[in-house]
């Protein structure tokens, strides 16, 4: 896979694609049907391992070559050594997850850096939802309250506390929209939270 | 195959010469780089998959025929893939109840017990005869998932995917425990005869029945036993005797019966000293990434929830020791509700697994083709 047929698919990814080095050893918490690893690998030479719990994903990982392990992210990650990864992924997964300090001291444990990214709370459609006396339901947060996976909310300021408790330093903090940077308001126009982050 | 070369066995004994029954399906390519081998567990053989019609019109179905076949996951439009019985067994290859030459008798209990590398180190000398020099991926279930396994740690070099399915890297006491109530069943039944019961005419049925119950227990799980017999009652009463009341009963009983009449006594003493001994960690401490940086190969690993046989925590110390080696490890954990007995039937989640990593396996093979590397 290259670069343009990720960023058909997957424009957020694309974007978060720039901050893997080549060669790099990646773990990808959360890495749904393997397309992010399956990139890259074939266009960075990064290696790697996946986890995964939906059964639906483990055969497209298998056929991407993706090595996938099926696994609950809250069972943690004791099967990897300490810095064992250049890079830990944990793209639109860490908002499902109940042991969501836990799971980010495991990133610090097994990982140098880590990128993150969450649905951004503070996105103005949210708020506008939330004045209006409702919660919000939109493209990045597509669920009811009462049936959604996503049990942990968050903003971007909210999230950079979080990091800096549990032993990351934010390198860097972007807000996407439909996979492009928000340079102006961002904690407001932003629908996706991005973090880099790197073990202090 | 017959092979008239001594085989050194791990005891220190060795089998002056042997034969190893075994069936293929397919067709092996011209660069002979799309060969599987199936390796089988307790009392299964080579008969992997298709169907054999008997003089008396039986039909006897391959153990895998589910797994393995024309545009099955293990796909032997394009994979040749290979079934080899065992050592030890009664299927076939040379075993106890074959006549030892030196003596003129069969084995009986003078047959040498035989471990998983034993089994591997015969099964890589039918390779050789075949001309594999390579195989596209070595597989099998619970104790042929060991043999797999011990495929990538003796021969790193001619195994490019692993894949170990409902297995472990070694028994737990409890494991070794039911192994050992089995074979006190048969050694202890009257007919056994030390083990030459062939020169009396007779089989140790008792024990063998004893054994089978005791195993097939332990490849089932308390939730589908409970939905497939719960405390059903064969005729509708309690009966007050020492026959059959309950259904599970029946069904054991009649498994058991089954068994004896086909299973060779011997062959399971064998068979399941050979499950006891795995334990390729032995060497290294009981530590298994260290035995496991031996291994080459690319790993597909499946467990099934409900196995307290084979549990999944079993296949997750594999995939921890293979990650911390940096091999490349594809693990699934099926939700399936049938215990250890599940690697032999058919789940959905389990054979698109299976599939998926069958067709990468090959198109990793034509694209190296395509670019002339080396397979």
């Amino acid at each position: 896979m290259n670069f343009r047929e990720l960023s058909v698919l997957r424009a957020d990814l694309a974007f978060i694609a720039h901050w893997v080095r080549e060669g790099s050893q990646v773990l990808d918490l959360g890495c749904g049907d393997g397309v992010m690893l399956e990139y890259l690998q074939t266009d960075k030479r990064c290696t790697g391992y996946g986890i995964e719990i939906d059964d639906a994903e483990i055969p497209a990982c298998a056929a991407r070559g993706v090595s996938v392990i099926q696994q609950d992210l809250e069972a943690g990650l004791a099967i990897f050594a300490d810095n064992s990864f250049d890079t830990v992924l944990c793209l639109s997964a860490l908002q499902m997850t109940k042991n969501v300090e836990g799971i980010l001291r495991d990133i610090a444990r097994v990982g140098r850096e880590a990128i993150v990214s969450f649905p951004n709370f503070a996105y103005w459609p949210h708020r506008v939802s939330l004045m209006r006396g409702r919660m919000p339901v939109s493209k990045s947060l597509p669920y009811e309250w009462y049936d959604t996976p996503n049990v942990r909310c968050a903003t971007i300021n909210d999230f950079k506390e979080l990091a800096n408790q549990v032993g990351l330093e934010v390198l860097e903090c972007k807000a996407l929209h439909d996979g492009k940077p928000i340079a102006f308001l961002p904690n407001w126009r932003g629908s996706l939270a991005v973090f880099r982050l790197r073990k202090k | 195959m017959h092979f008239s070369a001594p085989l050194p066995l791990q005891s220190g004994a060795s089998l002056s010469d042997y034969t190893l029954v075994y069936e293929t399906y397919g067709t092996l390519n011209a660069d002979r780089s799309n060969a599987v081998l199936v390796c089988h567990a307790l009392n299964a053989s080579h008969h992997v998959a298709g169907m054999y019609e008997g003089a008396d019109g039986g039909k006897n179905i391959g153990w895998w025929d589910n797994m393995v076949g024309p545009g099955k996951p293990v796909d032997t439009d394009r994979f040749f893939v290979i079934g080899v019985n065992n050592i030890g067994s009664c299927f076939g290859s040379t075993g106890p109840m074959h006549i030892n030459a030196a003596t003129g008798k069969p084995y009986g209990a003078g047959f040498p017990m035989v471990t998983v590398e034993d089994w591997v180190r015969a099964q890589a000398r039918l390779a050789d005869e075949l001309g594999i020099r390579q195989f596209a991926a070595v597989m099998g279930g619970s104790l042929g998932g060991m043999q797999a396994m011990s495929w990538s740690l003796l021969f790193p070099e001619r195994v490019r995917h692993c894949v170990v399915i409902a297995s472990t890297p070694r028994l737990t006491a409890q494991n070794i425990a039911f192994n050992d109530v089995a074979r006190q069943a048969i050694l202890t039944d009257p007919e056994f005869h030390g083990g030459d019961y062939y020169a009396h005419g007779v089989v140790p049925r008792n024990g063998l029945r004893v054994a089978r119950m005791v195993g097939h227990i332990t490849y089932l799980s308390d939730d589908s036993m409970a939905e497939k017999f719960g405390r059903g009652l064969r005729n509708g009463d309690y009966q007050f005797n020492f026959g059959i009341d309950f259904e599970i009963e029946s069904y054991l009983r009649y498994q058991g019966d089954k068994f004896s009449e086909y299973f060779d006594a011997n062959t399971y003493l064998l068979i399941t000293k050979a499950l006891d001994y795995f334990d390729p960690a032995m060497e290294f401490g009981g530590d298994l990434t260290r035995a496991l940086s031996k291994t080459r190969a690319q790993f597909l690993l499946i467990s099934f929830t409900t196995d307290w046989r084979f549990s999944p925590e079993r296949s997750r110390e594999m995939v921890q020791a293979l990650v911390r080696n940096k091999r490349r490890v594809t693990y699934a954990e099926i939700a399936a509700p049938h215990g250890h007995d599940a690697f032999l039937l058919e789940d959905p989640r389990y054979m698109n697994v299976v599939r998926a990593y069958y067709d990468r396996v090959w198109q990793d093979m034509n694209d190296k083709t395509k670019t002339g590397a080396p397979a």
